[in-house]
């Protein structure tokens, strides 16, 4: 059925959002790491 | 605040919380009985109920975090304000992006003002203006206009609530995601896949947490540094 | 209480003045009223069967965009003074400052909205269908939903970069129920379909919830500038 389509649309749109926000959360918390060790020098 | 004990709690919590997820996730596509008007498309719902709940709990949370701030000022309750807010919003996204997609092939129509669905999308834009505000604002009194912008936000919601009902019993639309009762696999399903989501949103939120705390102290340190800086 | 009265009347009392003495501001104000219902009279044809069913939603579009332009140099004399460091500081309760604001803002959008409303009914052909005296409270008791949480809201963003868009991106989601309710209501009484009983009992709530909200918090947001 070509509505299967949506139900596989809808669980990978829900996981790329999440993926997303984590990934933001990764990068930020890498570019921290290193701000802080530059401070700590 | 980074104890021993806390560090090596969250890679085991995230081990459990993904295998927790992925049986969810089986649940749904195998294990819950076919729907029968709407076929494999209903899945759907397993995915769009529960981060609805995980969003309007977690904006609850932003509420209480807000009045926490302004009654004690506590820096502990406005960082939980701002993380329980963000990921608020990446859950009300979810809702907002599964609803359509599933009203599509089922209704034949991309929106309809559904109340949960509507609730969610002005739940979203509220809250979408306290992160806005929060980013704009660049006095150290933020975290009182956000915390008095989340008070009215949440005295908006009932009122909200309402003029959407009224409006739905003079303009009949149609209902997305099952008004009505559920048969009892399917809630065991849905329950499985909210305590999942749940777990989920608990970690992100943790992790939300622990960032904004080094962003602070990050914050501090160089704001220390340049006033040293300034009196060499 | 009587001095709260008193502050409150002498603010709004010297607002007008000060308004009334350099008209540019209000004069540019309602020419913006102006041209507003005239694009929206372009973009949707006033044909006279669909027009009372829109008009409702249209009116109440163009008022809102109207309040924001009047809400947004709400605190604009008192920034560019430091009118709000004195009144941090003096004894006043800031609520007196807030009503009056709050008031002189209600003047200043009934006067845009008494300006647009008669040019709506005549591009649209407009009449009540349904009991016209209703459009009243619905008019008053929309516009001060509007002006109470815009003058609160405006005084919110004065710290913020991008100050003028920061107001509508703040008053919009928050008066969702209340322009749904106006617009319904007065789509109702225009098409004279059913009652709009409920509406306004709903812009009532809203404005009571809201006022009281507004005149509770007004004090805290003043000590975070």
């Amino acid at each position: 059925m070509n509505s299967v389509k949506f139900l596989w649309a809808a669980y990978i749109a829900t996981w790329l959002i999440h993926g997303f926000y984590i990934g933001s959360i990764v990068r930020r918390y890498g570019r921290l790491r290193q701000r802080m060790k530059d401070l700590r020098k | 605040m980074i104890a021993g004990g806390m560090k090596r709690a969250f890679p085991i919590l995230s081990i459990l919380t993904a295998l927790l997820l992925a049986y969810a996730f089986y649940e749904a596509l195998w294990v819950a009985p076919m729907e029968r008007t709407m076929g494999d498309v209903q899945r759907i719902f397993y995915y769009h109920v529960p981060s609805a709940w995980t969003a309007f709990l977690l904006f609850s949370v932003n509420l209480v975090a807000s009045v926490i701030y302004l009654v004690r000022r506590s820096a502990k309750a406005d960082a939980v304000a701002l993380v329980s807010a963000e990921v608020g919003v990446v859950f009300c996204t979810i809702v907002l992006v599964t609803g359509p997609i599933w009203a599509r092939p089922v209704w034949g129509i991309w929106w309809t003002w559904d109340l949960r669905l509507t609730l969610t999308l002005v739940l979203w834009l509220i809250y979408v203006s306290y992160l806005v505000l929060r980013r704009f604002s660049d006095s150290s009194q933020t975290p009182k206009l956000a915390a008095v912008l989340a008070i009215f936000g949440a005295l908006d919601v009932p009122l909200v609530y309402f003029s959407i009902w009224f409006f739905r019993t003079q303009h009949p639309q149609p209902v997305i995601g099952g008004g009505g009762s559920i048969d009892p696999r399917m809630l065991h399903v849905l329950l499985i896949n909210w305590l999942a989501f749940s777990c989920f949103a608990f970690l992100v939120c943790w992790a939300r947490y622990r960032l904004e705390w080094m962003q602070r102290e990050v914050d501090e340190m160089e704001a220390v540094e340049s006033l040293q800086g300034a009196t060499r | 209480m009587s001095s709260l009265r008193s502050i409150t009347l002498a603010t709004l009392a010297k607002d007008i003045r000060l308004e009334w003495r350099s008209r540019d501001a209000i004069n540019s104000m309602l020419f913006f009223s102006l041209l507003v219902v005239v694009i929206f009279s372009f973009s949707f044809d006033p044909n006279a069967e669909e027009s009372r069913e829109i008009a409702g939603g249209l009116i109440w579009v163009a008022f809102l965009f109207a309040a924001v332009v009047a809400l947004n140099q709400t605190w604009a004399r008192e920034l560019r003074n430091q009118v709000l460091d004195a009144f941090r500081v003096s004894p006043a309760p800031a609520n007196a400052l807030f009503v009056a604001k709050a008031l002189g803002n209600f003047v200043l959008v009934s006067l845009l909205e008494a300006v647009m409303a008669p040019l709506f009914m005549i591009f649209y052909n407009l009449r009540a269908l349904g009991p016209a005296w209703q459009l009243i409270p619905v008019a008053l008791l929309g516009t001060w939903a509007l002006v109470v949480n815009g003058t609160f809201f405006a005084a919110m963003s004065l710290r913020t970069r991008s100050r003028e868009i920061m107001l509508p991106l703040l008053l919009f989601p928050i008066s969702i129920p209340a322009v749904q309710s106006m617009v319904e209501a007065t789509r109702i009484i225009l098409a004279g379909d059913g009652s709009a009983r409920f509406w306004i009992i709903l812009l009532l709530t809203y404005d009571v919830v809201f006022t009281t909200a507004c005149l509770a918090l007004f004090e805290t947001i003043l000590q975070a500038e």
